[in-house]
Formats: C-alpha cells, sequence, structure tokens
C-alpha cells in the first residue's frame, strides 16, 4: 500500500468534506478556465472574422455599430450611403481592394448580404456544392443556414424585411438557391449571400442605387492614416477599423470580466482555506493513525509527505474537475448561444489550462503544509500513552 | 535478544528515573509487572523505539537501537519489532485487511495475503476480513491490534496493557493468544501489566517487577 492510497482512503473517509472541498476548487477553476477559454475564443474569432478587413466605411453614426453590422453581421447597420460615394472611394490609389455590402432583409434570421464575388475572395469562400449567383435572385447560402433550414441547390425560398423578423415577406420574388459554401466557422456559415443588384430589384429601386458599407483593403501602410481620415473629414461616410473596434469591445468587457476573475480567484483562495480546516482538524482525530503508522515503521518524512499529498491530491481532482467543469459549461453555453458569430467551444483545449491546474497543486500543498508540519513533529510516545 | 543498561529517564521537573537492567534471551515470554505509574509504559517505549531514553542502552537482536540514526531506527522498528497497545488504534478508513497490508507495506516486506489470512484465522477473525473498525467489539479490535503487531513475524513483541480495556473472557483470549502466537512465529514476548487477570492466565516463569516502593520514592523528591 503506498502513500497515495492512503491519502486516497482518508479522503473518500469524510466524503462530505470532501465533496465540499473539491466543489469549492472545481468552481474557482472552472471560472477561470471558462473566462480564459472563453475570452481567447471570442478574441480568436472576432480576428478571424475580420482579417483582411482594414477599414469599414459606412453611413455617420457609431463607428462600434458600424463594424458589428458590417463584419460581424450582429448589430443594426447605422444607415446607407450611395453607391456613387463608394465607387469613387473604391476607385481611390490607396484603396487595394473594396466589397461593397448591401444589408437590410433575412431569411430564417439568417442575414441575406448582397455583395460582389470580391466577398467570397476577402474570406476564402468555397463552394461545397452548385456554382456562384449569375443572375438577379440567385443565392449562396452558408453552411449552417443549409444545414438548420434544410435546404439544397435549387430550392426557392421568401426573404423578409428586417434582420430578425419573419413577418415582412417580399412575396413577390423567390430566391434561387444555386450554391451551398463549405463550412469553415466563420460568419459565412450563417449568411444568404447574392448579388447587389438582386437586393436592389427586391426593393423595386433601380433607379436610386444605395449600399449600407464597404469593406476596404489598404494599398500601402500611409493608407492606414490618411484613408480614415480623409473618409471622415471629405465624404459623407465614416471609417471605422475593426481591430480598434474590437479592441474598444474588449476594453468595455474588461471590467466585467476582471471582476468574474477576482471572484474566480477569490473562491479558489477559499478553497485553499478550506482545504486547510479540513486537514487541521481531521489531525486531531488522525493523530492516533499517524502514531500507529510511525510504530509500524514509517518515518516522520513519509507522514509529512502523506498529508501533503493528501491536500495536493484534493485541490487537483477539484482543479482537474473545475477545468472539464469550465469545458463543459464553454460547451453548453455555445449550444445554446444566440449569436453564432463568435460561437464558444467547451472542446478546444490551451496550454494556458496547464497554469491552472498547477496553481490547484500549489494551492494545495500551501494548505497542507502547517498541518503536515504538525505530522511531522507528532511524539510517537506521548501519543501512544495519553490514550 | 533484548537487553537493557542502565536505563535513565528524565522528566521535565529535572527528577530522573533509574531502571534496573534486564536481560531476555530469544524466545522467552516475560510479564512486566508494577503498578500503574510507575514506568512500565515509559520502559516499553524505550524498548521498542519511540522513547529515547536519558543515558543507557537497549540492545534489540544485536542492534543498539539508540545508536541509529531516525530513519533507520523507524525502519528497524518496523522490520523487527511489534507493539500491541492498549487501545488498538486501527486506522478508521481502512478495512481490517488493510489495516495488516498498511503494517505489512510499511516493513518493507510487501503485501503478503496468505500471511493475513493465516494470522487472522488464528486469532478467529477471518470473517472480519472487509469490516471496518467501527464495526467491530473492542475484543475484536483488540484481536485485530494483535494481528497487525504479528503479522511480520517481529523478533520482538511487546504489549502494554493489552487487557486493561477488556472483560474477562476477552482479556483470557488475549493473553493466550498473544502468548501462543508469539510461540509459533519465535518472537520474544513482554507484556506489561497491573493486571491481576494476566498475571493468574499467565504460566510462563519470567517476570520483571519494577519495584513500586522506589520508583514513587524518586518521583516524590521531585
Amino acid at each position: 500500500m503506498n502513500a497515495f492510497q492512503i491519502s486516497w482512503k482518508n479522503l473518500k473517509s469524510n466524503p462530505l468534506t470532501l465533496a465540499l472541498n473539491l466543489l469549492l476548487i472545481a468552481f474557482g477553476t472552472g471560472m477561470l478556465a471558462m473566462l480564459l477559454l472563453g475570452m481567447d475564443q471570442i478574441g480568436g474569432r472576432l480576428r478571424e472574422n475580420a482579417s483582411g478587413i482594414d477599414l469599414v466605411a459606412g453611413a455617420k453614426g457609431s463607428p462600434l455599430q458600424l463594424v458589428l453590422s458590417s463584419v460581424y453581421f450582429i448589430d443594426f447597420p447605422t444607415g446607407n450611403i450611395t453607391e456613387a460615394d463608394a465607387r469613387l472611394l473604391a476607385a481611390n490609389p490607396m484603396v487595394k481592394k473594396a466589397v461593397p455590402l448591401a444589408l437590410g432583409d433575412n431569411y430564417a434570421g439568417f442575414r441575406i448580404v448582397g455583395a460582389d464575388t470580391g466577398y467570397a475572395s476577402l474570406h476564402g469562400l468555397e463552394l461545397a456544392s452548385g456554382r456562384f449567383w449569375m443572375r438577379d435572385f440567385e443565392i449562396v447560402i452558408g453552411a449552417e443556414v443549409a444545414r438548420e433550414e434544410n435546404l439544397k441547390t435549387g430550392d426557392r425560398i421568401y426573404g423578409s424585411h428586417g434582420l430578425s423578423s419573419e413577418e415582412d415577406l417580399h412575396a413577390d420574388h423567390p430566391y434561387i438557391v444555386t450554391g451551398i459554401l463549405k463550412k469553415q466557422k466563420k460568419v459565412a456559415d450563417h449568411l444568404v449571400l447574392t448579388s447587389l443588384e438582386s437586393i436592389w430589384a427586391m426593393h423595386g429601386a433601380m433607379e436610386k442605387h444605395e449600399i449600407t458599407s464597404m469593406l476596404l483593403q489598404y494599398r500601402t501602410r500611409m493608407a492606414m492614416v490618411a484613408l480614415p481620415a480623409m473618409i471622415n473629414r471629405s465624404t459623407a461616410m465614416q471609417a471605422a477599423s475593426p481591430a480598434r473596434e474590437s479592441a474598444r469591445l474588449f476594453a468595455l468587457l474588461g471590467v466585467g470580466v476582471e471582476t468574474v476573475r477576482w471572484f474566480a480567484v477569490a473562491l479558489m483562495l477559499l478553497s485553499g482555506v478550506s482545504v486547510f480546516v479540513s486537514l487541521y482538524n481531521s489531525l486531531r482525530e488522525r493523530v492516533y493513525d499517524l502514531a500507529i503508522m510511525r510504530v509500524m515503521g514509517a518515518s516522520r518524512g513519509i507522514v509529512l509527505a502523506m498529508i501533503l499529498l493528501e491536500g495536493a491530491l484534493l485541490t487537483t481532482f477539484g482543479s482537474l474537475a473545475g477545468i472539464l467543469l469550465g469545458h463543459g459549461a464553454l460547451q453548453c453555453i455555445g449550444y445554446w448561444q444566440g449569436s453564432p458569430q463568435a460561437r464558444l467551444d467547451g472542446l478546444a483545449f490551451m496550454p494556458e489550462e496547464g497554469w491552472l491546474l498547477l496553481a490547484g497543486v500549489l494551492i494545495g500543498l500551501v494548505a497542507a503544509l502547517l498541518p503536515a508540519v504538525q505530522a511531522y513533529r507528532i511524539d510517537i510516545s506521548q501519543t501512544m500513552s495519553k490514550s | 535478544m533484548l537487553q537493557t543498561t542502565s536505563l535513565t529517564k528524565a522528566f521535565a521537573t529535572g527528577t530522573t528515573l533509574h531502571f534496573p537492567d534486564w536481560n531476555v534471551r530469544a524466545g522467552e515470554q516475560w510479564l512486566l509487572l508494577g503498578e500503574s505509574g510507575c514506568g512500565k509504559t515509559t520502559l516499553l517505549h524505550m524498548l521498542a523505539g519511540l522513547l529515547k531514553p536519558a543515558r543507557g542502552n537497549v540492545v534489540v537482536n544485536a542492534t543498539d537501537l539508540y545508536a541509529l540514526p531516525p530513519r533507520e531506527l523507524d525502519r528497524f522498528r518496523g522490520q523487527h519489532i511489534g507493539i500491541v497497545f492498549q487501545q488498538p488504534h486501527l486506522i478508521r478508513s481502512m478495512t481490517v485487511e488493510e489495516n495488516l497490508v498498511l503494517a505489512q507495506s510499511f516493513t518493507g516486506a510487501g503485501k503478503d495475503v496468505s500471511r493475513i489470512r493465516e494470522v487472522l484465522g488464528a486469532l478467529d477473525m477471518g470473517h472480519k476480513r472487509r469490516s471496518y473498525p467501527h464495526e467491530l467489539s473492542q475484543g475484536q479490535a483488540q484481536r485485530v491490534g494483535i494481528a497487525r503487531a504479528i503479522v511480520h513475524k517481529p523478533a520482538v513483541l511487546l504489549a502494554d496493557e493489552p487487557t486493561s480495556s477488556l472483560d474477562n473472557r476477552n482479556a483470557d483470549a488475549v493473553i493466550r493468544l498473544l502468548s501462543e502466537l508469539a510461540a509459533s512465529t519465535g518472537s520474544t514476548l513482554v507484556i506489561s501489566t497491573h493486571d491481576d487477570r494476566v498475571k493468574d492466565a499467565f504460566f510462563k516463569d519470567f517476570m520483571f517487577e519494577l519495584s513500586h516502593e522506589r520508583i514513587s520514592d524518586q518521583l516524590e523528591k521531585s
């Protein structure tokens, strides 16, 4: 029988204390793991979806709102800009690539996005089946749209006005699905893509062409400074940088995240105190157990190691459970979450979680230190003669 | 097998207690007699390597116990000495069998289940192998305590007031079993007691009596 088995049997003999300590540690670690993974994944998703997009030009208003609506398809658009203004901007020598977007309709909650084929090359979209649109009212749908609505090429669907409701149906013109995109775990999975012309035709606006926004790529480094300034000063549009706006969003979220993080750290420290109190209290009853082990030939060192091991075992199991709990919670949130743009994934692991585990082990060792030293100091003769 | 020379125990009060020299040969069975408080437990703990004397030495199996470094002493005690206490103090989180496996693993000999079955069988405790200590009666627990002390076939088996918490029937059985088991493993046996039941039941010839007067005289001087 080794020290591990002895410690484990002792822990098991007090199931309530064991459960309490495990729960405390697991909750603290779980929250930290969830924050760590969640923030990393949200940041990663935001970056992935904005990759290649240096700047968004759109109607004046909140730059954050413009980025959220045109890059991540979360918020409402800030308004419309004229096609002429957009074309003028696209022709600017500082612009390498410009992709116009026209938003405003949805199909079963999935946003219908009017764009040109530049959008597909910007995000590296590939077709799983069918072809891209050629005529008006032909659409290419994201993999998730096809899966959830059970659509295949050749199907006809009706869009409705607005970004989420299914009430104001465009019943006069159906869209025809001509292609389905490969799944790529980005926003495009949840989009219905079509030509700008289809959007205009659907709204009977063949004369006055308006679009929602334009995604821009800089040609030179210098454009980073000059282009936004030019757009904001001398056009009716505003320019917003996805990188800067997501950083701002994170700063806003930061306060809340920080609060939860400190709460989780406090919970972990509290669990350390709880482990300490349990070990310290149980020592009073276990002093005979330990003295007897010494009588049977265990050295002081073994007794010390056994108590340390017990603390470390508790918090190690607790931390492991916590990390699993964090992943489970994240997976659940990902499953039920409303915004697919930054879908959370509980099955992704990060090397930093190793630090969480290490912190757990250390808390256990520190909590067990004083009880372990007391066990080390037990005087066998005195203990055994006072029974 | 067991020899003490000029053993002395110093008390915190400043007084010292001198024990007469004692020589026990291998396989002998002794009673250590004396009223309670006259130093029997102290002497027994010294013999067991649990209590370092102020002066003098204890030689067990040709090894001077207190000349060993602490870790060596722990190991020596685990391998060569078995001790039965007044209370058995079984490990509560373990079954009877696990308590004995634990004893075996501390001696470094490794797990030997057939030996455990043999000892439990001899003590008529085989059916309680999987019971936890709180499921045992006082007498049963004491028998497991004996099994634990003898399972590794120690050279010396020491028992400190093993019958004081037992009724007549159990006390009788415990003394008989201690004597029989010690004889069967060839262990040298020393039982300390002030229990007359033991003195009457114990038919062996060797008795080592700590003089009541002398020790209390010494203590009164403090």
